[in-house]
């Protein structure tokens, strides 16, 4: 025995050092990658691109609140051009002069590349007397200012087509030179990051040099005029580095926090401080273990999973109770056949979390599977050795005794539990319609005021969220550039017939070469169009000789090379461009999101009509509904994980069957299980939660736990040298309360998913522990009675 | 998938000018101020009009001016209508600080203080039959000059900036009735509004 522990504990220390190299070498990370698929969809892939990867993922808007108009534009700038020589950014985008005049400059120089109305007619005698006439109205209405500069140089008024088509709705409004908000109250700083979606440590360099260069702009002022002014960001990136600290935090506060709460239960009951520390071992041999092993089977760590180590200290330390307090008797053969039983009924049911596609929910299972099994191996091969220096803890035959009575007092009215079972089962039939959560936004960590403030300035920002996307795939740029160009002329009716807002396209920005090429043979020569003026001008207030710099502007244009992407490198438009062809594996894909009239949704017969104007075209361009398509994939995840825990309990059932050899102990153990998941899910349902897969590895977690419990009555009841009933109630109660405590903690959290664990495994254990005690089988004499 | 590019729009606005702060300079108006303020009460007891308009645009980029007419319709104290008819119809709306243009059936609608470079010039016109003071004199620096039978005012705007682009608006008339509406960029360029007689519903 001493020579086994010995030896048991060395490899104990050899596998613990190997665990901390591990998890001291693991990545994690806490962004939305634990909800996406590892199988998926053209479809899902390209959704899945945006979120991670798509430039949406690289944007923060930082708003600068407080303060005058002047000042926040100031600082605006100040942050602006030192940010623009920071490598952590794409590109800021302030709407301050030298952008705009860099975009304006580009628009007009490439106006005969770019703008729609460029054809052979408009440059005939009668097109041009048109144009010209038309924009003579233009120069004499309120805009004439902004127009009479181009005048000489574009009296057809190209540039101010483009800027027409452009989609105007959304833009951010100026004031004191800068963007801002539409009610003039903060300045508004769009910041690409150049780190990818994935990398939280490039977007956390990002928002503090954000944040830094605020307080650098803010130190070149007057104190007075400093005082007032807040920065706030938002952005896929900010919610990512939120997150993940968020998430840290949590988990480091709450494990603390039922840590504490279980060291003070354990001292009360054990009295002796060495047995409270190797209680601890197994627990912490376990999170360890299970970390360990999510990182060896994962790429990443994600942070829910550490979160999920918190709830782990709730069964882990059960194996340690039991063994501790039911120490009479020869500890090998009356409790680890139980605890045997038990730890192999919780890893049928979390092995059927591994298939899962959901990356987090198998990690899960995983982290539980890892986790479960060091934790008990340690209790069973390296804490017996080291107990028997220990002094033995408190006697606690009393309270189970007490605890006793109470139990057998309800034996009698054992009918209720039928009553209970079915008024559960009523319940949650008549709330069948709203059981599940069909929204990926119910497992968000962002908080909803965050969320709030994200939507409040994107608006602001002239960047709101996009739900429908017209998608065409394409074998490369051009094609998909093609792609948009048809698409548009096809989507173009639908805004002027009121149906839709507006539109965006690449094609707008650069145009398929095929396209760039029809405008420029459009284009007469010098002589050509000097004689055509001199006719076209007949009867307007000016002469051919005055638009001398219009001939010179067009003849350049007529050899001018054509557009191509690496033109649009230094203007913000570029931008527009690359979010809006997008390169996957399988090729490219041309992207044109459609906003609806005003804001809101698009409402379905305009989804219909844009279904009818984009279907039939030969590049197999579909609308994509970009939220339902999320909600589609949690909801496919939230069937895979009802049938995969459905898998799990028949497998935990044929186990018990086979363990314990008679149907009626199968009952026995497995009605209380299935009562409290019952019950559980009822109450959480008549209180109006909506069941998340969160909800259904809690339920997990109850029927793991709670087999325990359930073994353990069983093993008394039917085995005379089982140890002493009082000592078994006493030492489930203890574990019990410790499981309460861990996950009651969890249930206070502010991240969604953990609360939600939280909220079904403190009470579910609870009535656990109720149920298998009130349906065991009376152990005939002696149970009761006191010894 | 967001949208990623709010940027294209601004252009439509700032294609040309910068757009400047506007300092409240409220400044003292010189003259007659009594008289002053004499008109401007008499200008905001109208609460209607409709008149006919020509007006004449010097240019220097083109060799003859532009002629346009039409019908100036106006209702106290923030519905300011301008339709031209000739040479081409064209239909401009201020409403509540909403200027909405309509030309070849095309509509479009900006909100004025999104364009702080042109608000001044519309403002102009609309404050002075609102008898607005305070709207005047947060634009402008005004100066009174003659008296009510016969009178002008004339407008300096109050921003450098806005200088730049516009040198100063004048504009004359008699009792509560405008006369003539002259701009004077500072380019050189100029144009002159005049207003006919009242036309009956």
């Amino acid at each position: 025995m001493r020579r086994g522990g010995v030896a048991a504990t060395l490899i104990w220390a050899l596998c613990a050092i190997l665990a901390v190299i591990i998890v001291l070498h693991a990545h994690y990370t806490a962004d939305l990658s634990a909800f996406l698929p590892r199988r998926a969809s053209a479809t899902q892939r390209l959704l899945v691109e945006q979120l991670r990867e798509g430039p949406a993922a690289h944007l923060i808007i930082a708003a600068i609140s407080g303060g005058d108009a002047d000042t926040r534009a100031e600082v605006s700038s100040r942050m602006a051009a030192r940010l623009r020589t920071d490598p952590s950014f794409a590109a800021i985008d302030n709407g301050d002069e030298a952008q705009l005049q860099r975009d304006r400059e580009f628009l007009f120089q490439h106006r005969y590349l770019l703008s729609q109305r460029v054809t052979p007619e408009r440059f005939t005698t009668s097109g041009l007397h048109e144009a010209i006439g038309e924009a003579l109205d233009v120069l004499s209405s309120p805009a004439g200012p902004l127009v009479k500069p181009l005048f000489l140089r574009d009296p057809t008024l190209e540039t101010l087509a483009i800027i027409e088509s452009l989609d105007a709705s959304h833009a951010p409004h100026i004031a004191s030179g800068v963007w801002s908000s539409p009610d003039g109250s903060r300045a508004l700083i769009l910041a690409h990051t150049r780190a990818s979606g994935a990398d939280i440590d490039g977007q956390q360099a990002a928002c503090a040099a954000l944040k830094g260069s605020f307080a650098a702009a803010l130190a070149t002022l007057p104190s007075p005029r400093r005082a007032a002014l807040t920065l706030s960001m938002s952005g896929p990136p900010v919610f990512a580095v939120a997150a993940r600290a968020t998430i840290k935090g949590e988990v480091w506060r709450l494990s603390s926090l039922s840590a504490a709460c279980i060291v003070v239960l354990l001292l009360a009951v054990y009295r002796s401080l060495p047995v409270l520390a190797l209680t601890l071992v197994p627990v912490a041999s376990g999170a360890l273990a299970g970390v360990a092993a999510v990182a060896l089977g994962f790429p990443a760590v994600h942070g829910l999973t550490l979160g999920f180590g918190v709830t782990l200290i709730g069964e882990s330390v059960d194996y340690a109770i039991y063994l501790f307090i039911q120490r009479a008797g020869d500890p090998r053969h009356v409790l680890w056949p139980t605890i045997r039983l038990g730890v192999l009924t919780s890893i049928c049911g979390f092995a059927a979390l591994l298939p899962s596609a959901f990356t987090g929910l198998a990690q899960l299972g995983l982290y539980s599977i890892a986790g479960l099994t060091a934790a008990a191996l340690v209790t069973r091969f390296v804490l017996p050795a080291w107990l028997q220096r220990m002094p033995p803890v408190r006697d606690l035959t009393g309270v189970g005794t007490f605890v006793g009575r109470l139990v057998a007092r309800l034996y009698p009215a054992r009918a209720t539990l039928l009553v209970l079972a079915l008024l559960a089962g009523t319940l949650l039939y008549l709330h069948r319609g709203a059981l599940w959560s069909r929204e990926l936004a119910a497992l968000s960590p962002i908080r909803a005021s965050d969320m709030q403030l994200d939507e409040q300035l994107r608006a602001e920002a002239g960047a709101p969220d996009v739900r429908y996307v017209v998608v065409a795939p394409a074998a490369d740029r051009e094609s998909a550039l093609a792609a948009a160009d048809a698409l548009s002329a096809r989507l173009s009716p639908l805004i002027d017939a009121g149906v839709i807002g507006g539109f965006e396209s690449a094609a707008r920005f650069l145009p398929p070469l095929a396209t760039q090429e029809a405008r420029r043979v459009s284009l007469p020569p010098a002589p050509v169009l000097r004689s055509r003026l001199e006719e076209a001008l007949r009867g307007l207030p000016l002469t051919a000789t005055r638009l001398e710099p219009f001939v010179q502007d067009i003849e350049r244009a007529r050899t001018a090379p054509l557009l191509g992407p690496a033109d649009l490198a230094t203007i913000s438009l570029g931008r527009a461009v690359g979010a809006l062809l997008v390169r996957s594996p399988s090729g490219w894909s041309a992207l044109l999101p459609v906003s609806a009239r005003g804001s809101g949704d698009l409402p379905s017969t305009a989804v219909e009509a844009i279904r009818s104007a984009v279907a039939g075209t030969p590049m197999r361009a579909e609308l994509l509904d970009l939220k339902g398509e999320a909600d589609r994939l949690y909801s496919g995840y939230l069937r895979d994980a009802v049938r995969l825990a459905l898998g799990g309990l028949v497998a935990i059932v044929l186990l018990l069957s086979f363990a314990l050899r008679s149907p009626a102990r199968v009952i026995r153990v497995a009605a209380p299980l299935m009562l409290s998941v019952l019950t559980v899910a009822a109450v959480l349902v008549s209180l109006g939660h909506s069941l998340t897969i969160l909800h259904i590895v809690g339920m997990l977690l109850i029927v793991a736990v709670g087999s325990n419990y359930a073994l353990f009555f069983d093993r008394t009841a039917t085995h005379s040298q089982a140890g002493s009933m009082p000592l078994v109630l006493a030492s489930l109660l203890t574990a019990n309360l410790a499981t309460v405590i861990a996950f009651g903690v969890l249930a206070c959290s502010s991240v969604p998913v953990l609360a939600d664990l939280g909220t079904t495994v403190a009470p579910g254990t609870l009535l656990a522990l109720l149920f298998a005690a009130w349906l065991a089988q009376p152990p005939a004499a002696t149970g009761a009675a006191p010894t | 998938m967001r949208r990623v590019l709010p940027a294209c729009a601004v252009l439509a606005c700032t294609l040309s000018l910068v757009s400047q702060p506007l300092p409240c300079t409220a400044a003292e108006p010189a003259g007659d101020a009594a008289a002053f303020g004499e008109l401007l009460k008499l200008l905001a007891a109208r609460q209607h009009g409709h008149v006919t308009f020509t007006e004449v645009q010097q240019l220097s980029i083109l060799d003859q001016p532009l002629h346009s007419s039409g019908e100036l319709l106006y209702d106290a104290p923030n519905r300011l209508e301008k339709r031209t008819l000739e040479p081409r119809s064209e239909d401009l709306l201020l409403e509540n600080g909403v200027l909405t243009v309509e030309r070849n059936h095309h509509r479009r609608s900006v909100a004025l203080r999104d364009f702080p470079q042109a608000a001044p010039f519309v403002e102009s016109v609309r404050a002075t039959l609102a008898g607005d003071r305070a709207a005047l004199e947060h634009y402008f620096t005004v100066h009174f000059s003659g008296n009510l039978d016969r009178w002008s005012l004339e407008l300096t705007p109050a921003d450098t900036a806005l200088r730049r682009t516009v040198q100063r608006v004048l504009i004359a008339g008699e009792h509560d009735r405008i006369r003539t509406v002259e701009v004077h960029q500072s380019d050189g360029d100029s144009s002159t509004l005049t207003i006919g007689p009242e036309l009956t519903p």
